[in-house]
């Protein structure tokens, strides 16, 4: 390469300017520089030339003529009716040559092509089974015409000639580069060794006041980080924990995914005959598969609010089995863990004061699992108790919370969750989807939960929730939850995955 | 949540008008229930490419608890009323002719008691049906069994032509050879075995066929003829089958819970009672009991309930008057009036068809349905807070930012995993006093909670074979213990791990990160034998079968004193020397590395983090109840 460099600017020594760089003399290579190839290995050269400075080029553009490697092959050995009547006997020399011993002799193809070309010509006829020369001699044109163009890129012949050449799909038309060279304002004889970073040595021998540098390729990418990354579903909790942190809620404990069926369902008012607590929905277990029993008082409180009621409530009025009471499970919903805590703070010395708390982690549900199903899940959850609190401050509330993520178009529509009254299913609209989509869940906990936790009956409690998948899902455009959660998430995703910022 | 199909054209002519799918949308979300789905679109397709068509249909998610909202007729009659195009019904038992002394009787014989003890009826008189209401009465006692009922086992419900029927019944339990009748659908009879055995292959009926098979006696109802009405919960008799042209149905249910049993037939008689010649009137039916008490069924009375204009203000943070509470309730089918004696007392009655009305709350929120939800006053509590993050997540998130820091990559993989992964693969052996078991996962990969994190860091290796090695991945999560003085039998405890994977084994990249961590902790590395340190870390070798002999090591955490005493709650074992095992950490064992289908050697890190918590106020604690 380098040596192709000199060349060039030796060159452009003697004569300023090289108006077409085919006119060079390429050192040492095997390629001419009338060739596409050599003017390539000439651009190399000169696009060194040029990062220095040393040079300016043009390209510029032909159209020239190339042979197919079929026609390469006549412009060496010569067209197929050439090789046709040379393979056959002069007339009245010998025993024709039958088209099976032909084919033998140049090959099906050319047998082929040649002998109806052959024949056309008056080269060669018919002569008993087999074929024999008609003339001494020949004028192979196919062959002169395609060394023609091999040599020059064109035809003397004319575009007629290319044209046939081309529909024998011997020669097609290609674009041809060659180049312009001038000066530049680094230009010089030599050529020094550039230096491509600034090194130590370089500092401590003062060398890089001398040295020449090489351009930098500001179009390149940098070199990848070495440091690790955090999951992305963990990201997108982060902000939620921040969300909530900012609002003045205290984290709730949730280190427990073994919860007993009066956790996880008596306590929230579920009756015992809800279809939640089917084995098709809740994963129940098999060891350990009872829980200890519950605090007494709580327990009595609980089963006499099912099954009698009180306090204002006619109850379920349906039989409370302490066996389903003490069923062990892994919990279908935070909710559980809220509700315990709800039952320590109101049995906290002093008595019940206010409390904002949440939760962010996995609840499970035996369901059937696809795209956006898996089995366990994280629940984001939020809970407030005070007194007098009114179903206006939860929607106010969300409205707050949610414009945190970004979201401000909100509605609430009525729904049905036996621990809720009112239920309030939260609808945002989704301006890329242009429809209201559900964003999640909320409500006032029934005074038949509250009261037996030992709740004072003016304490009313907000709570909603929403799954941390979804919204996680949406924000990287993951269409399928495997890919997020679970051992078959690609390295590289968690990797490249973006930043949260809501 | 159920889902309801109603014609569109019959409801839209009920509400005396039509609407666009957006203006009905609308109205349902206001109501509460959800348009799932308008087939007008599918019909209209159908018709241009010459299909056969039904009629568009109106797909409507109602809530789990309405159940008077289960079919077109209770759909039209709540939104009606909503809409204040019509006033409550006024329910009302219709007594035969003859009086009291007429009334259909059911005598119930002792040995129910055995099997289904409960039973209610109900006569539908002068009764005309459609097609489309036919349809809708089998729709809605199909919706009651598989929801309210619990499929059957609850209740069961039976329909009959009254006109085929010769009364008295009574309502019996029998051995199931000296049960024989034409059941529903066949053209000959068989005994109740026989008919147990002929509907183990039947898609629909063999579901409930466990609630008796085996008792020792079968729940039967007889006319005075002994014509057989039904075997419920299974079927009913060929002979009083209701048809189009049936004029008087008679209804009944039987039960194993006395108060869904007054629900599903309040609901049936009372959604189709619209039918009769006399609309909204059941007549009713007298039970004659063994000892020889006598009731009648069905109770349809409203319940007289008090609400108060106080409580309903401040819960939904309007300021109404009593009257303006009134007609809210009114358009959510709760008659109600002030209280001549105390302006704050709403007298309300909680109609027959709405037994989700339990509490003074559920009357307060159909007050804010009528309302709107969205046009509440929008407020913000005054609840003032000082926010607090648990002392676990705070460590949990240390030990991630210091590990990512380093280089490590962060992973998600599932708390439940197979047995195998959790034991086996690990050449760990299951004594069966750690790990927790499912009683009914859908998949084998879903037997136990994990009770390591290394298994799931092992799988994730697994599969992304494809990343440039090193492949280096860690966890903070929880693991699961057993732990039998808690109420819930279990513990979570959290750990932290890390799986290095690399063309050599590198048990010293794992060290690194665990002397990372505890460098970041404050913790000092302890020098073997040292006693004088008061507290510390440090590793010392063993023997393991998940790593390489000779590549694994034991992590010792020497806690101050005062704290000492507490650590053995945390699941950590208590070592002679007062010194406690946190973890471990070492070469994976080329065994595992097969067992987890990877190629490349592999070092492991596992502890538990629960000593390094910072104290928190006991309220906070989690392990408490």
């Amino acid at each position: 390469m380098e040596v192709v460099q000199q060349r060039i600017l030796t060159v452009l020594d003697n004569d300023s300017v090289i108006h077409d760089t085919r006119s060079l003399v390429l050192p040492a290579e095997h390629v001419s520089a009338k060739s596409q190839d050599g003017q390539l290995i000439i651009q190399g050269a000169l696009n060194s030339l040029l990062s220095r400075e040393m040079i300016t080029y043009t390209t510029q553009e032909d159209l020239v003529h190339v042979l197919t490697p079929e026609g390469a092959q006549v412009a060496q050995q010569g067209s197929h009716e050439a090789r046709v009547w040379a393979a056959v006997p002069a007339k009245g020399e010998g025993t024709s040559l039958s088209v099976k011993d032909l084919k033998a002799k140049v090959g099906d193809d050319a047998a082929k092509v040649g002998q109806g070309r052959a024949f056309k010509n008056g080269w060669v006829g018919k002569e008993g089974d087999g074929l024999v020369k008609l003339v001494s001699s020949i004028d192979d044109v196919t062959r002169h015409e395609l060394q023609d163009i091999e040599a020059t890129g064109t035809l003397k012949a004319g575009d007629k000639a290319l044209a046939e050449l081309r529909k024998r799909k011997l020669a097609i038309q290609k674009k041809f580069l060659w180049f312009t060279v001038h000066k530049g304002q680094n230009f010089s004889l030599s050529l020094e060794k550039l230096e491509t970073d600034l090194t130590v040595e370089m500092l401590t021998s003062g060398t890089w006041k001398t040295s020449s540098y090489k351009k930098y390729n500001f179009d390149a990418e940098g070199i990848p980080t070495n440091g690790g990354a955090l999951h992305p579903l963990l990201k997108v909790r982060e902000e939620f924990r921040n969300i909530f942190l900012e609002m003045g809620f205290s984290e709730m404990p949730t280190s427990k995914y073994v919860e007993s069926s009066f956790w996880n369902f008596d306590a929230l008012f579920v009756p015992q005959q809800h279809p939640a607590r089917d084995l098709q929905d809740t994963f129940y277990l098999s060891d350990p598969a009872a829980a200890l029993d519950p605090p007494p008082d709580l327990y009595e409180n609980v089963s006499t609010v099912h099954s009698v009621g009180g306090n204002g409530s006619t109850g379920y009025r349906a039989p409370f089995s302490r066996s389903e009471s003490t069923r062990l499970l892994l919990r279908t919903h935070t909710t559980a863990c809220s509700t315990n805590m709800l039952h320590r703070i109101s049995n906290q010395p002093g008595g019940f004061r206010p409390v904002k708390m949440f939760s962010i982690d996995r609840v499970f549900r035996n369901e059937t699992m696809d795209a956006t199903h898996l089995a366990e899940f994280h629940q984001v959850e939020g809970v407030v108790a005070d007194r007098g609190l009114t179903l206006g401050d939860l929607i106010g509330f969300m409205q707050t919370f949610f414009s945190k993520m970004g979201i401000t178009n909100l509605r609430f529509k009525p729904a049905y969750n036996p621990y809720t009254e009112p239920s309030l299913e939260i609808f945002a609209y989704h301006p890329a989807l242009n429809k209201w989509v559900e964003i999640g869940n909320s409500g006032m906990f029934r005074p038949e939960m509250l009261e037996p936790l030992g709740l004072p009956k003016d304490v009313r409690v907000h709570g909603w929730g929403l799954s941390l998948e979804r919204p996680t899902m949406i924000r990287y455009g993951i269409n399928n939850i495997r890919t997020l959660v679970g051992h078959k998430v690609s390295l590289e995703s968690v990797e490249t995955s973006a930043a949260v910022r809501f | 949540m159920p889902t309801i199909a109603v014609d569109k054209a019959e409801l839209y002519h009920s509400l005396g008008r039509q609407y666009s799918t957006e203006e009905f949308d609308q109205l349902c979300f206001e109501f509460g229930i959800e348009l799932d789905e308008d087939t007008t679109d599918q019909v209209n397709e159908a018709i241009k490419r010459g299909l056969p068509i039904e009629r568009p249909q109106l797909k409507l998610e109602v809530p789990a608890n309405r159940y008077d909202l289960l079919c077109i007729e209770g759909i039209a009659r709540a939104l009606r009323i909503f809409l204040q195009k019509d006033i409550p019904p006024d329910y009302k038992l219709a007594l035969p002719s003859g009086g009291e002394n007429q009334l259909l009787t059911v005598t119930v014989s002792p040995e129910v008691a055995q099997i289904r003890p409960y039973f209610a009826g109900a006569i539908l008189r002068n009764i005309q049906f459609t097609p489309q209401s036919y349809a809708s009465f089998i729709d809605l006692q199909d919706k009651l069994h598989q929801n309210l009922a619990r499929r059957r086992t609850l209740v069961a419900i039976g329909t009959h032509d009254l006109d085929t029927l010769r009364p008295p019944f009574r309502y019996e339990a029998k051995p199931p050879s000296g049960i024989k009748f034409i059941p529903l659908n066949k053209d000959k009879s068989y005994t109740a075995e026989e008919l147990m055995t002929l509907y183990e292959s039947d898609k629909h009926l063999s579901r409930y066929l466990h609630i008796i098979k085996e008792s020792p006696v079968y729940p039967i109802i007889y006319d005075s003829r002994d014509q057989v009405l039904s075997m419920p919960p299974i079927i009913n008799s060929e002979h009083s089958k209701i048809t189009l042209n049936t004029r008087n149905v008679f209804i009944d249910t039987t039960a194993t819970d006395e108060t869904k049993l007054s629900i599903v037939i309040n609901m049936v008689a009372l959604m189709f009672a619209e039918h009769c010649a006399e609309p909204f009137t059941v007549e009713p039916v007298k039970i004659v009991h063994p000892d020889g008490k006598t009731h009648i069924t069905p109770y349809i009375s409203p319940r007289d309930t008090i609400a108060h204009k106080s409580y309903i203000n401040a819960c939904t943070g309007l300021s109404l008057s009593s009257p303006e509470i009134c007609s809210l309730l009114q358009r959510m089918s709760l008659a109600a009036r002030v209280s001549p004696q105390n302006d704050d007392e709403l007298l309300v009655q909680v109609p027959p068809t709405r037994p989700d009305i339990l509490h003074e709350c559920d009357i307060m929120e159909d007050a804010a349905i009528a309302y709107g939800f969205n046009n509440l006053p929008k407020t913000f509590p005054a609840t003032n807070t000082v926010a607090q993050p648990l002392a676990i997540s705070k460590l949990s998130d240390l030990v991630r930012l210091e590990w990512a820091m380093a280089g490590w990559i962060e992973v998600l993989p599932l708390i439940l995993c197979s047995h195998e992964e959790n034991f086996e693969w690990l050449n760990r052996v299951d004594d069966g006093t750690q790990a927790i078991k499912i009683a009914n996962p859908k998949t084998l990969e879903f037997q136990v909670l994990r009770t390591s994190l290394i298994p799931g860091l092992l799988k994730t290796i697994r599969e992304n074979r494809s990343h440039a090695l090193p492949i280096r991945v860690f966890e903070t999560a929880d693991v699961v213990v057993k732990d039998k003085s808690l109420h819930r039998q279990a513990r979570n405890v959290r750990h932290a791990a890390a799986v290095w994977c690399n063309k050599t084994a590198g048990f010293e990249v794992v060290h690194g990160l665990l002397n990372r961590l505890m460098q970041m902790l404050e913790i000092p590395r302890i020098a073997i034998g040292d006693n004088k340190i008061e507290m510390g870390y440090y590793i010392s070798e063993t023997d393991d079968a998940t790593f390489f002999p000779g590549r694994a090591a034991n992590i010792y955490y020497r806690a101050p004193r005062s704290k000492s005493s507490t650590l053995t709650q945390d699941g950590v074992i208590p070592e002679v020397s007062g010194d406690t095992k946190i973890g471990t950490l070492g070469i994976l064992h080329p065994s595992v590395l097969q067992n987890f289908e990877i190629g490349y050697p592999c070092s492991a890190l596992e502890f538990t983090l629960e000593p390094f918590k910072k104290e928190m106020d006991p309220l906070w604690n989690s392990q408490s109840s």
